[in-house]
């Protein structure tokens, strides 16, 4: 019997070493003559295992991990014993804590099939939902999404259903599916892990989505900084077509659908939808003034849906399972899973797909099992550069759009971001108006200017110029890019500076200037 | 800024092949971006020559083409050393040292970021983000990724590139 191996593809796994661990088995084993395969799937998401191995036995797969190159061979002696033991033996995947409390509706397949392999993709229930979907009418495909109480993923939370039936009702001849994979907060990584260990299911999604709002064309507009995504996805997109799954006739259905990938080019700001379409378009990724909104005069003047990746990617499975069963998870207004994204200093970092509801400390002590520098936690970070800070005196706070921003805060796109008792808030409240300074587009007052602004009036708090003053302007000055910003991101950036200033007053003491970097 | 050096006589401007690379994107929707992408892929940045012929070729004005490549981080408006090294800077990074492990890179190779050392080897330039963040701290280097750096990992990718 082949030896059957699995090694991940994945960026997280490429950047600590899975090429050289693939590579270094496969020499070993072709010197010995055993026929052997070596799959290169995505990753599973525990990250903090990767380069995790694994091997297919009569009673399922064991994996190793984190194997390192120079363990490599070891544990290809170990898995050539019956997957034996080892140090790094860990087992069936599916048995790690980690992932056997998690719920995998969008991430069952990730780190699983091999990501281009149609066959394995259909074989794991792929295809299920468009399947169905072909078989409905437009609105009634919408209705199944309204159903569903699937919201935006990309961190508004805006009724997903609502979205497309504005589309689907406007006027015009060409509407667009916009997939906005421009992922560029910290702490996220959960479009990149799709695109690279399970492209079919985005395709599949934006398919759906295209057929229910009458949509002939979709781009996925994602970051140059994603090089392994890309050419996962466009090795995807050509199988897809190659097979009649996109192009003129969907599945024999007699409906039309077509996708290309289009590539940022490191501005940060084209995360905001319009700036985004701005962007497709060919020009600066500035912010369009809403309304119009895009669903009614999107990409190039059509009506244009744009969803986040994770909400593309929860459609299959609520066509192929059912809406009222997607709905069962979840709490409050928040249905359905959020695949959460540990990371930063965690010592159990990776992808954690579960119902809305768990609270913020069971993810990061429980589940994260605390800092991976073993100090105490002192602050996590919700929702990237634009989400607050919050101490563990909030780590009761359920994670769930209504009760963050409850708490003054947001769930943006799930990452979370845990810092150690080393960190120095003012400096996160500083990085956090610089990032915004420089990354702001220039179309608003407040964000282009106001950021700027922000920075001098910190470095003054810090230096010990009329502290109670400054501090009072900042926090005038914050409420200013609240109310007055055109997008999210003059609009949220006081969220990490608010909180650092509310939560951790005692960091903004005067002392000598911070370095401007 | 530091002076970078040609590292290539094959990324010198060539209009017949910018030409060609334009021409080859005219019939899609919205060409700029993917044009101005394979232009720096071909010539290792932006030319200035490349825009007069881009907003020839797409009818628009060279006010706009110089608009649209100057707002984008990635395009260059000259040659990159012969080594890029890309450093997170972003929260999930700051949080395991990059802060740290950035200073240890500028002092090392003696260049602030977007700079290129003096015998053109190596660009040092900072990255949000490389969506490694369970990885941290991370890094590309000539497009390969490093993750879990520390003082001795940064060390030895900067002796790979550093005379």
């Amino acid at each position: 019997m082949t030896l059957r191996l699995f090694v991940p593809r994945d960026a997280g796994a490429l950047a600590v070493g899975a090429d050289a661990v693939a590579a270094r088995m496969a020499a070993a084993l072709q010197q010995r003559g055993i026929g052997h395969q070596i799959v290169r799937t995505g990753s599973r998401g525990l990250y903090w295992l990767e380069p995790m191995v694994e091997v297919a036995t009569p009673a399922g797969r064991i994996a190793y991990g984190p194997v390192s190159p120079s363990a490599a061979l070891s544990v290809l002696e170990a898995i050539l014993a019956d997957a034996g033991p080892h140090p790094l033996r860990l087992g069936a995947p599916e048995a790690i804590p980690f992932l056997k409390r998690q719920t995998r509706l969008s991430f069952a397949r990730c780190g699983v099939i091999d990501p281009l392999s149609l066959a394995d993709y259909q074989a794991a229930g792929g295809y299920l939902g468009l399947t169905r979907a072909v078989a409905m009418a437009g609105p009634a495909m919408i209705e199944t999404v309204l159903e569903s109480g699937l919201r935006g993923r990309g961190g508004a939370g805006f009724p997903t259903g609502i979205k497309w039936r504005t589309a689907a009702a406007a006027a015009g001849g060409r509407k667009f599916i916009v997939c906005n994979a421009d992922e560029g907060d910290s702490g996220t990584f959960a479009d990149r892990m799709i695109m690279e260990g399970d492209p079919f299911l985005l395709i599949e999604g934006m398919t759906i989505a295209g057929l229910a709002v009458g949509a002939s064309k979709g781009y996925i507009y994602t970051r140059s900084e994603y090089p392994h995504a890309i050419a996962t996805m466009n090795a995807a997109i050509a199988l897809a077509r190659a097979q009649g799954l996109l192009g003129g006739d969907v599945l024999g259905s007699g409906r039309g659908f077509e996708l290309e990938m289009r590539v940022g080019a490191g501005a940060y700001v084209c995360g905001e939808e319009t700036a985004l379409l701005d962007s497709i378009e060919g020009k600066r990724g500035q912010v369009r003034a809403k309304p119009p909104l895009p669903a009614i005069t999107g990409l190039f003047g059509c009506p244009t849906v744009i969803n986040n990746v994770l909400t593309l990617i929860a459609v299959p499975w609520i066509f192929s399972h059912g809406a009222g069963a997607y709905r069962e998870f979840g709490m409050g207004r928040s249905r359905g899973t959020m695949p959460i994204q540990l990371a930063g200093n965690i010592r159990h970092g990776g992808l954690y797909e579960t119902a809305f509801g768990i609270s913020l400390g069971d993810l990061v002590d429980d589940i994260g099992g605390g800092t991976a520098t073993g100090r105490p936690v002192r602050a996590v970070q919700v929702g990237g550069p634009l989400g607050a800070y919050f101490p563990p005196a909030l780590f009761d706070t359920p994670f769930d759009y209504e009760a963050f921003a409850a708490r003054d805060g947001l769930i943006g796109h799930g990452g979370i971001v845990v810092f150690d008792d080393s960190v120095d808030m003012a400096r996160q409240a500083r990085f956090a108006l610089e990032f915004c300074s420089v990354e702001s587009c220039g179309k608003c007052t407040p964000c282009r200017i106001g950021s700027t602004r922000g920075v001098e009036v910190l470095d003054r708090v810090l230096a010990g110029e009329n502290v109670a003053a400054n501090l009072a302007l900042i926090e005038d000055l914050c409420q200013t890019l609240k109310f007055g910003s055109l997008c999210a991101l003059g609009g949220f950036t006081p969220y990490p500076v608010m909180s650092a200033l509310t939560h951790f007053r005692e960091d903004f003491i005067p002392r000598r200037p911070l370095a401007a970097e | 800024m530091a002076s970078s050096q040609p590292r290539d006589t094959g990324l010198a401007w060539d209009a017949d092949r910018a030409a060609a690379i334009i021409a080859a994107h005219a019939g899609m929707e919205g060409p700029l971006l993917p044009a101005l992408h394979a232009l720096q892929a071909a010539f290792g940045h932006v030319p200035a020559e490349a825009v007069p012929a881009l907003a020839h070729a797409f009818n628009l004005s060279r006010a706009d083409v110089h608009g649209v490549v100057s707002f984008y981080h990635d395009f260059r408006d000259h040659l990159a050393g012969r080594h890029v090294l890309r450093l997170c800077r972003a929260e999930a990074c700051q949080a395991m040292g990059g802060d740290a492990l950035a200073a240890r890179a500028r002092e090392r190779l003696g260049i602030g970021w977007g700079e290129t050392t003096a015998d053109g080897a190596v660009t040092l330039e900072p990255v949000f983000c490389l969506g490694l963040c369970a990885c941290s701290p991370s890094a590309m280097l000539d497009g390969a990724l490093h993750g879990r750096l520390d003082a001795a990992a940064l060390d030895a990718l900067l002796d790979e590139v550093t005379p």
